[in-house]
């Protein structure tokens, strides 16, 4: 407790975020309120999750786990549901900066807005999860003094960044089976999103929840990352630094390479 | 109110925008934050924040009401060369208005959480007479209500009575209420801020050194909001007395007397602006119909400016005013000589001197910015402050509503974009705020916290 696991939790948790987001989204404008309204669909859609969990609630008389459950799918569920409704609007706003754009390309791709609003929806999940832990591991107390475990901190901080890769890779890999209209990626990304947020009932066991979220994190990431593109192919050549040959003619007069375009 | 920003909008500077647009060949700016000839609708919308802000002393919050006047501007027939220029500017304006609002609600949210005072209840102002501690519930709303209908009412009346001071011309007046306002806020509420601030870290401080803090901050305050300063230092002040205003608002305002205060604020500054025979649009309209500049001050105002012109050799009629923005964020900046640079750390209606013609003959892009009415600024703080005091604890709540606050000024300069016209600032973001703060709180908290006693992520 106190400053140290605060600051430590919180850097465990949105350091890969906060880095994501200084380095590709901070410069860009478009991308900053894409980022914005990108946690707008998220709490519209933790707003109803919220709204059908306290009904249930209200309606069954039963405070278990099993309103709860339910709360819970549906919540995964309406997040998906928003997550398409985002593309929805981006593909429309992408179309219309396009159309005012000077040489009608977009200057924001949708590919960027996959990956900003999949960061978005991370990064805003991400906090609305763990903040209020943060805030009271900053103060004095014992973790686990009724008998839970007094590792919580310390793994919702890895589960938090954990959850904000995921969602920034199921962001990358639904905008593209929107865009493709492959039923199959829909299906799975939900599937993952169920599996991950199914995986984390079975806290305080975090070997059997931690570990498989991991490793679902690592397989979400090469397959958004095949997605977008990539390639082993590419990454071998990024961290080669190779320069390309490029076709360039030499001036003989001036022995100088023309100035590049 | 959000306004466009003219940069002729200095108070020396005779020709207005179209003069000097038609008369310099420089290619047409944007429409949507830059071509509209906003200096009278941004003197407007200053004059307004200044009555604003003039009218009661610790307890303005006219200066939210000022807001959301709107000024009508007029196209001007480069609009469709503009229009497609519209969204690429447009983005960046929009990050020039989150960036400051985001720095006012963090300051806010900051104080209110660290510093017991502003959460303390000690007294309420004389423009919410009715007490908030009756048993019954129908009695709380009933003078929360009453609360709301004497406030907007003083509103409306310091409202009429400065447009009045504006039509007949008691300029001097309005100067003195303005400098008196800002006094107070720069002097008296630092004083009582810096206190309590020490005292919550339980530092000491002696008296000269108070005395040399508080009166260099204020003098400096003074002279960079009401004459001339570097533009950042001057929207780090107006910032400043934002926050410090929504304090005062946070702490001496009752509970439901604010929520209901704030949705009246956005109601009020909705027909204030765009009603025909509203107060804020009768002012706008009378500074435009004598084409005059506007007192400084109580005005956001974020320029940016690139280096622009063309290889003409009469500069003369180039529009001269500019404002720096932040040089470092604009690639072309570098572009402009630094003499010239300098000569633009002047205060926002200051005008630029006509730099000479450079021999390149590069064209260059004239980017004017978004003003922002700083009752926009108190308001908007004031809803994340009162969330953050009051949402047990709860940052989720403040976090809600700092997203639609965001979103909602998103979509008012979204249709700033459409409309190209002056619109109130506060309607769509206080809805969102409002919405979410009483949903987050009540809906999305329980379900959160029983979650979070879980370890159970969704």
């Amino acid at each position: 407790m106190g400053a140290a696991v605060c600051l430590g939790c919180f850097a465990i948790a949105f350091g890969p975020a906060a880095a994501l987001v200084l380095l590709t989204v901070a410069a860009e404008p478009l991308r900053v309120i894409v980022l914005v309204a990108g946690a707008f669909f998220w709490l519209l859609s933790l707003l109803a999750a919220s709204l059908l969990w306290l009904l249930s609630v209200r309606l069954s008389g039963r405070e278990d786990a099993a309103p709860l459950l339910l709360g819970a799918a549906a919540a995964v569920l309406l997040q998906e549901l928003c997550r398409f409704a985002c593309f929805k609007l981006l593909k429309k706003a992408d179309e219309g900066l396009a159309t005012l754009s000077e040489d009608g390309r977009s200057p924001i791709s949708l590919r960027q807005m996959a990956y900003v609003s999949g960061l978005s929806f991370g990064i805003i999940s991400g906090i609305f999860s763990i903040v209020n832990i943060l805030a009271d591991s900053a103060g004095p107390g014992t973790v686990g003094i009724h008998g839970d475990s007094p590792y919580y901190f310390i793994t919702s901080a890895f589960l938090t960044m954990a959850l904000v890769l995921l969602h920034t890779f199921w962001g990358v890999i639904f905008f593209d089976a929107c865009e493709r209209r492959r039923a199959g990626g829909l299906g799975l990304v939900v599937g993952g999103h169920l599996l991950a947020s199914g995986l984390t009932f079975l806290n305080p066991w975090y070997e059997a929840s931690l570990g498989p979220i991991f490793l679902l994190t690592l397989g979400t990431g090469l397959w958004a990352f095949s997605t977008a593109g990539g390639s082993f192919h590419n990454v071998l050549k990024c961290l080669s630094c190779k320069q390309q040959p490029e076709g360039r003619v030499m001036l003989y007069s001036a022995l100088q390479v023309p100035p590049e375009e | 109110m959000i306004t466009f920003m003219n940069n002729s909008d200095s108070e020396e500077e005779p020709c207005n925008e179209r003069t000097s647009l038609m008369s310099a060949e420089s290619p047409p700016v944007p429409s949507y934050q830059d071509g509209l000839p906003a200096s009278e609708a941004g003197e407007a919308q200053a004059h307004r924040k200044r009555r604003a802000g003039s009218s009661r002393g610790p307890n303005n919050i006219a200066g939210g009401e000022m807001s959301g006047s709107g000024v009508p501007v007029r196209e001007s027939a480069l609009e469709n060369e503009e229009e497609e220029l519209t969204l690429k500017y447009g983005a960046k304006h929009v990050i020039m208005l989150f960036v400051p609002v985001t720095l006012c609600m963090i300051v806010v949210v900051a104080t209110i959480k660290s510093v017991r005072f502003y959460t303390e209840k000690n007294g309420q102002l004389i423009y919410t007479p009715f007490s908030e501690d009756t048993p019954s519930v129908g009695q709380r709303l009933l003078n929360s209500v009453l609360n709301t209908i004497i406030m907007i009412s003083v509103i409306i009346v310091m409202t009429v009575f400065l447009v009045l001071l504006y039509k007949y011309r008691c300029y001097k007046f309005i100067h003195g209420w303005l400098i008196l306002s800002s006094l107070m806020l720069l002097f008296l509420f630092t004083y009582i801020y810096l206190g309590e601030v020490l005292k919550t870290y339980n530092v000491a401080m002696d008296y000269p050194t108070l005395f040399i803090v508080i009166w260099n901050f204020g003098a400096v305050g003074m002279i960079c909001i009401h004459w001339k300063g570097p533009l950042q230092l001057q929207q780090a002040y107006l910032i400043m007395i934002s926050a410090l205003m929504a304090l005062v608002f946070i702490k001496y305002l009752p509970e439901w007397s604010a929520w209901v205060i704030l949705g009246a604020i956005s109601i009020y500054d909705l027909m204030a602006v765009l009603c025909p025979k509203g107060p804020l649009r009768m002012l706008v309209e009378t500074a435009q119909e004598r084409n005059e500049p506007i007192f400084p001050a109580l005005i956001y105002s974020s320029a940016m400016m690139w280096t622009v012109g063309m290889a003409k050799p009469d500069t003369a009629a180039r529009g001269p005013s500019q404002q720096t923005w932040d040089a470092a964020e604009d690639g072309r900046e570098h572009l402009r000589s630094p003499s010239h640079a300098e000569s633009q750390m002047s205060e926002t209606r200051s005008p630029v001197p006509t730099r000479p013609v450079t021999s390149s003959e590069e064209l260059e892009e004239e980017e004017r910015g978004v003003k922002l009415g700083l009752g926009d600024f108190i308001f908007y703080s004031v809803l994340v402050g009162k969330a953050a005091a009051t949402a047990s604890g709860d940052w989720n709540t403040t976090l809600a509503c700092f997203v639609a606050i965001l979103i909602g000024l998103c979509l008012t300069l979204l249709l700033l974009a459409v409309f190209k016209k002056a619109l109130p600032a506060l309607p769509i973001s206080i809805t969102f705020g409002l919405i979410f703060y009483f949903s987050t709180d009540n809906l999305v908290r329980p379900f959160m916290d029983t979650l979070a006693s879980h370890q159970l992520y969704i």
